[in-house]
């Protein structure tokens, strides 16, 4: 039995995502040679710590009881520099103007020698290079499914399972409140602020949504894919952005009597990054409704492949860092 | 350009290969061939029909190399436009000028704007518009798109492009 130590840097929806998920399956973990243990969990206010693990029923009861799981005032920095742990979940808040407390916290792991799993976008669209180069230096695993689509497997599915294949270009929608809104407009025939207006009560939007429904998110997801997938050294600025503000009810609705729905398409090859809302036909692989995110790969050998799934959620998006603990600590 | 040709051949050996070579020598891309072998003219020459990519000012050569081997040209009739989508254009698409938005595709002579819907919800509301084009070739469909494009962000319109095509 490997027993693995690690740090849950940020214990919002996803961090605690993260920890319910580690005791839904521990079984699991141990049937496959794994024991997690979680000795430190930081969240805004400051951190829990047990080097030899804490309880996570215990961290998460008390989260939802008083708002936050701190017991002294430590950071993530000091956290990876002061417990010893092999590997840090890094689940802050994103931050795409400087990387926020997630790119120093995955930076101070790389140089203590520790991995990293990430569903923070924030410092991957900003440093990737940077972030990949001091990972490498340190002979540290760096993974960030996450980052990408939520629970829908795209940078393990486009680097690992189509191994060997090129990748050519990799389209479709990236972001689930934008899906949502789109999917609302045309089957209630309302107006962009109407619909937004519900997305944000039923908590699928954010109060300031700006980052969604302006395509930012889904350049940033863009932004990692070109980097990730394809080779490049991308960054936002690479990203040609459209959002969907624009989109009238009107509009929808001649799109679908023609055969179409719009929906907000991200799209990345080696030669372009962009994002718009594009028509697409009823009956495509990429027209899915709801909050659902979807992805075509086009490969070399394999042609298209299309995967479809949960963007967000935290329990969804803590099934991809799973994956992600399992592909590097795993046999 | 693409054109389709009715012709007739004798039904003797070696007919189609005469009819093949001012293709050739014309360096016209040869598409389809549709020979009706069954439908004998009251000629008793058996019709095909060719469709074929070739420089415009070749046809004429073409077919009278046709007629010089003994080859009967009935029609000749040129495929204008072979590509064809729906665009959206939202915005103050009327105000803006719908007709010269439509004029400027019109002008290129390789594609047209067949097709308008157009849906005015109030106003100071913003416009939809959808908007059949037809193009003679994929590259000139690009061309329009192009104009379009750049004719949109002048309008300070959304242009919403089949995912298909390069945008």
């Amino acid at each position: 039995m490997k027993t693995v130590y690690c740090s849950i840097l940020g214990f919002g929806a996803i961090g605690q995502g993260v920890a319910e998920i580690l005791l839904m399956k521990k079984e699991y973990l141990e049937s496959i040679g794994l024991e997690v243990k979680v000795v430190a969990i930081v969240d805004s206010k400051g951190a829990t710590v047990n080097p030899e693990g804490v309880d996570l029923a215990d961290c998460l009861a008390r989260k939802k009881k008083s708002g936050t799981v701190a017991l002294e005032k430590i950071s993530g920095v000091e956290a990876i520099q002061s417990v010893s742990h092999e590997l840090v979940i890094e689940t802050t808040p994103t931050n795409i103007q400087t990387g926020g407390a997630g790119l120093q916290n995955m930076l101070a792991a790389f140089q203590t020698g520790k991995d990293v799993i990430t569903s923070n976008k924030g410092p991957l669209t900003l440093k990737y290079r940077e972030l990949m180069e001091t990972a490498k230096a340190a002979g540290s695993h760096f993974r960030f499914e996450a980052t990408v689509g939520g629970s829908m497997p795209i940078i393990n599915l486009s680097n690992e399972v189509l191994a060997g294949n090129k990748v050519k270009s990799i389209k479709g929608i990236l972001n689930g409140t934008c899906n949502y809104i789109l999917t609302r407009m045309l089957e209630e025939r309302a107006s962009y602020n109407d619909i937004l207006a519900e997305a944000m009560q039923l908590g699928i939007a954010e109060t300031d949504p700006t980052y969604d429904v302006e395509g930012i998110d889904t350049a940033c997801k863009l932004v990692i894919l070109a980097n990730a997938v394809f080779g490049l050294d991308a960054t936002y600025n690479d990203v040609e952005v459209t959002g969907i503000t624009k989109v009238t009810p009107e509009a929808l609705e001649m799109a679908y009597e023609r055969g179409h729905v719009i929906k907000l398409i991200g799209e990345v090859s080696r030669e372009r990054i962009h994002v718009a809302p594009r028509l697409v036909p009823i009956n495509h692989p990429l027209a899915v409704g709801g909050t659902l995110n979807v992805a075509s790969v086009d490969t070399e050998l394999a042609g298209e492949i299309t995967v479809t799934g949960k963007g967000a959620g935290p329990i969804e998006t803590s099934s991809a860092i799973l994956s992600d603990l399992i592909a590097i600590y795993g046999n | 350009m693409r054109v389709s040709m009715d012709i007739e051949l004798k039904d003797v050996p070696g007919q189609m290969l005469l009819a093949l070579q001012p293709l050739s020598e014309c360096k016209a891309n040869l598409i389809t061939v549709v020979h009706h072998h069954q439908k004998r003219t009251p000629r008793k020459t058996v019709p095909v029909k060719l469709v074929l990519e070739a420089r415009p000012e070749s046809i004429e050569t073409i077919k009278a190399k046709l007629e010089e081997n003994g080859i009967r040209v009935v029609r000749v009739g040129e495929h204008r436009f072979r590509e064809s989508i729906n665009v959206v254009l939202i915005g103050h698409v009327v105000h803006t000028g719908i007709r010269d938005t439509i004029d400027e595709i019109d002008r290129t002579g390789y594609a047209e704007v067949v097709d308008l819907s157009l849906s005015m919800p109030g106003i100071n509301m913003l416009s939809s518009a959808l908007m059949k084009i037809d193009a003679v070739s994929k590259e000139d469909l690009q061309k329009a798109l192009t104009i379009l494009k750049e004719v949109s962000t002048k309008k300070n319109l959304l242009m919403v492009l089949p995912i298909d095509i390069q945008a």
